[in-house]
């Protein structure tokens, strides 16, 4: 798409705000609507966006495959081990109160961490799967 | 007013549907389909089930029509003519439709206090979370503390939606980088 002159501009201009817009929906998801899915796939939306118009070798040289399946298996991991920490300082498997000095600090904290866990992996899934489609039909 | 905002919204979504019943471009089909998508949103804010309808919004009209389109390109843009008349299947939505409305009699009315789901766990969500949690958004409470354990089982579906086709379609090449960049880099 080098042709496309007004396309890859406003694609430039937009991308930071819908990046940046998935980060809010990601850690206001206490406050507002919103959360982990939403936000990785909004955000996955803005990586893809920088795909279709700039190519998939451009937007894979950010984020290499290596990088994207390490975040996909990261994400679970996260969510995983903060429910192994709640076991270790002695409470039920994902109950966060421990996680803090006081137990609303602490179901702030795992709450806000399982939605990062959330959020790393639907993001990573759903730029694979794109990236791969994208990269079978080129082959 | 409300009433006026569902009738006009559904019966656009009745369209759509209809639309995408008889259109044999399956790349206008995905087109449509998000826009029944975005149509269900809608829906989901007028009933107030704003999270729903963000996850909508974000999933079935944005990302679903983009893996569609993928999928389009990896294979056909028009849909072959079916070898046999429709009227087998045609019977079988009639009859699951006619069941699915002769069920919903039974539904309790919208937004009935009284009802059974209403009544269950759901007062006790409403009570505690701000006690419990601090949290104002009781559906991100639920979803990632009180339930956090199926939320848990929701991220593992995907994780493995996203292995199985790393490992249908993925490249396993040392290196992991696609083959596109590949000629790239060597031009």
């Amino acid at each position: 798409m080098k042709d496309y002159l007004v396309l890859r501009i406003v694609t430039k201009l937009i991308l930071p705000f819908i990046l940046l817009f998935g980060l809010y929906v990601q850690f206001h998801g206490d406050f507002g609507p919103g959360g982990g899915f939403q936000a990785g796939v909004i955000f996955a939306a803005g990586f893809i966006l920088y795909a279709l118009v700039f190519g998939v070798g451009a937007a894979q040289r950010i984020l290499p495959n290596g990088t994207l399946r390490a975040c996909i298996a990261g994400g679970v991991l996260l969510y995983a081990v903060v429910g192994v920490a709640s076991l270790l300082l002695g409470e039920n498997y994902l109950n966060y109160s421990p996680l803090a000095h006081t137990a609303k600090e602490g179901q702030h904290l795992g709450i806000l961490l399982i939605e990062l866990g959330v959020g790393i992996t639907v993001a990573s899934v759903m730029m694979t799967v794109f990236f791969t489609f994208a990269a079978w039909r080129e082959k | 007013m409300e009433e006026i905002v569902n009738i006009v919204i559904l019966s656009l979504m009745a369209i759509t549907v209809i639309a995408i019943v008889f259109i044999r471009n399956l790349m206008a089909v995905v087109m449509l389909s998000g826009i029944y998508s975005l149509l269900a949103a809608s829906i989901f804010v007028v009933l107030d089930a704003v999270d729903v309808a963000f996850t909508e919004a974000a999933v079935g009209a944005g990302i679903s029509t983009v893996l569609f389109i993928g999928t389009l390109a990896l294979t056909t843009r028009v849909e072959k003519k079916p070898a046999h008349k429709p009227y087998l299947p045609f019977v079988v939505v009639v009859v699951t439709g006619a069941a699915l409305i002769y069920g919903s009699f039974d539904m309790a009315r919208f937004g009935d206090p009284e009802a059974a789901t209403n009544k269950h766990v759901a007062p006790y969500y409403l009570e505690k979370t701000k006690k419990h949690t601090g949290i104002p958004n009781v559906v991100t409470a639920v979803l990632a503390s009180y339930r956090g354990y199926d939320t848990l089982g929701e991220v593992t579906v995907i994780f493995t939606a996203g292995i199985g086709v790393i490992l249908l379609l993925g490249s396993w090449r040392r290196g992991l980088s696609p083959p596109s960049s590949h000629k790239e880099d060597e031009a």
